[in-house]
């Protein structure tokens, strides 16, 4: 055991339990901030395993945008500040299929990597990164900076009932 | 020179991977449990999360040819989720607007409902079709 592993395992059991909260949690809005502390928590271990920045690209994008929009969501589907008794459905499927699913390949890796070890890499800067995403991957960079547009404009014509209605049946 | 290049620290992967898969349990279990659509797309977020750290940890075990594959592939599904939980959100915000709730198991999947539902939205009475 060495520095980086005890780091690994306390970050770990943080982002573990704070996500054990988020989906049982009755209320809305604590759901929302242990989500926070889950994804920091993993961008600590981003940062442990020497990916700067995308440690630092999930502090900004997760913790603070999309956060922040699940948030605003909780706001504006005026969800109750207390707890919530109608949350959930029935339970038992979901612990049956998520349980299987994540002690399932929590047993596969454990199986595949046993207890060995291996020599962290140098750190990947955004130097680094950056040479890879502007050489080798520079086309799906570009793809993926149309995906966004096209999410933005089928964000707002969803969101507009006047754009959406005229398109659904208005005036067909 | 950065000292990890000259003395490189020894980790265990198998602890990071068996949190990402933990991650990803539990955010199966929250998308199947939870009724609240909101809280859905945080147990999605989480899914999205745990293979995010497979990819960087295994970006810290192999060699590859590519030099931080991994991480340039958790970028780009970080982005990816970005523009998830935007359209996410605002198909929940209609939702809420037509039904006054996000309960997603009161959606309604069947044509007749949805046609009301519509014609309700466009202020016309009479379904169009």
């Amino acid at each position: 055991m060495t520095g980086v592993d005890v780091l690994l395992l306390a970050l770990g059991a943080v982002a573990v339990g704070a996500a054990l909260l988020v989906v049982t949690t009755d209320h809305v809005v604590r759901a929302g901030l242990y989500l926070v502390l889950c994804l920091g928590a993993v961008a600590g271990l981003y940062l442990v395993l020497t990916a700067e920045l995308v440690a630092w690209v999930q502090v900004l994008i997760y913790v603070g945008a999309v956060v922040v929009l699940l948030l605003f969501a909780v706001m504006l589907t005026r969800a109750p500040i207390g707890a919530s008794t109608d949350l959930n459905r029935p339970g038992l499927p979901a612990l049956l299929i998520g349980g299987g699913a994540g002690l399932g390949l929590a047993a596969l890796l454990v199986d595949a990597y046993r207890w060995s070890t291996v020599p962290l890499p140098a750190a990947g800067t955004a130097e680094r990164l950056g040479e890879q995403i502007f050489g080798a991957w520079v086309l799906p960079f570009e793809v993926l900076s149309v995906l966004l547009l096209a999410a933005l404009i089928g964000a707002i014509v969803v969101s507009r009932p006047d754009i959406g209605a005229t398109g659904a049946g208005g005036r067909r | 020179m950065h000292p990890t290049l000259m003395h490189p620290t020894l980790m265990h992967p198998t602890i990071p991977y068996v949190v990402a898969a933990l991650l990803f349990g539990l955010g199966t279990y929250g998308v199947l449990r939870r009724r609240n659509a909101v809280l859905l797309l945080m147990a999605v977020e989480l899914m999205l999360n745990a293979v995010n750290l497979v990819l960087i940890t295994a970006d810290a075990t192999v060699r590859a040819a590519l030099p931080h594959s991994g991480a340039v592939f958790a970028l780009f599904i970080i982005v990816i989720a970005a523009a998830e939980i935007g359209v996410g959100l605002a198909l929940v915000l209609q939702l809420y607007r037509l039904r006054a709730t996000v309960a997603v198991d009161e959606l309604p999947l069947a044509d007749d409902a949805a046609n009301a539902g519509d014609a309700a939205n466009a202020g016309d009475p009479v379904g169009v079709d």
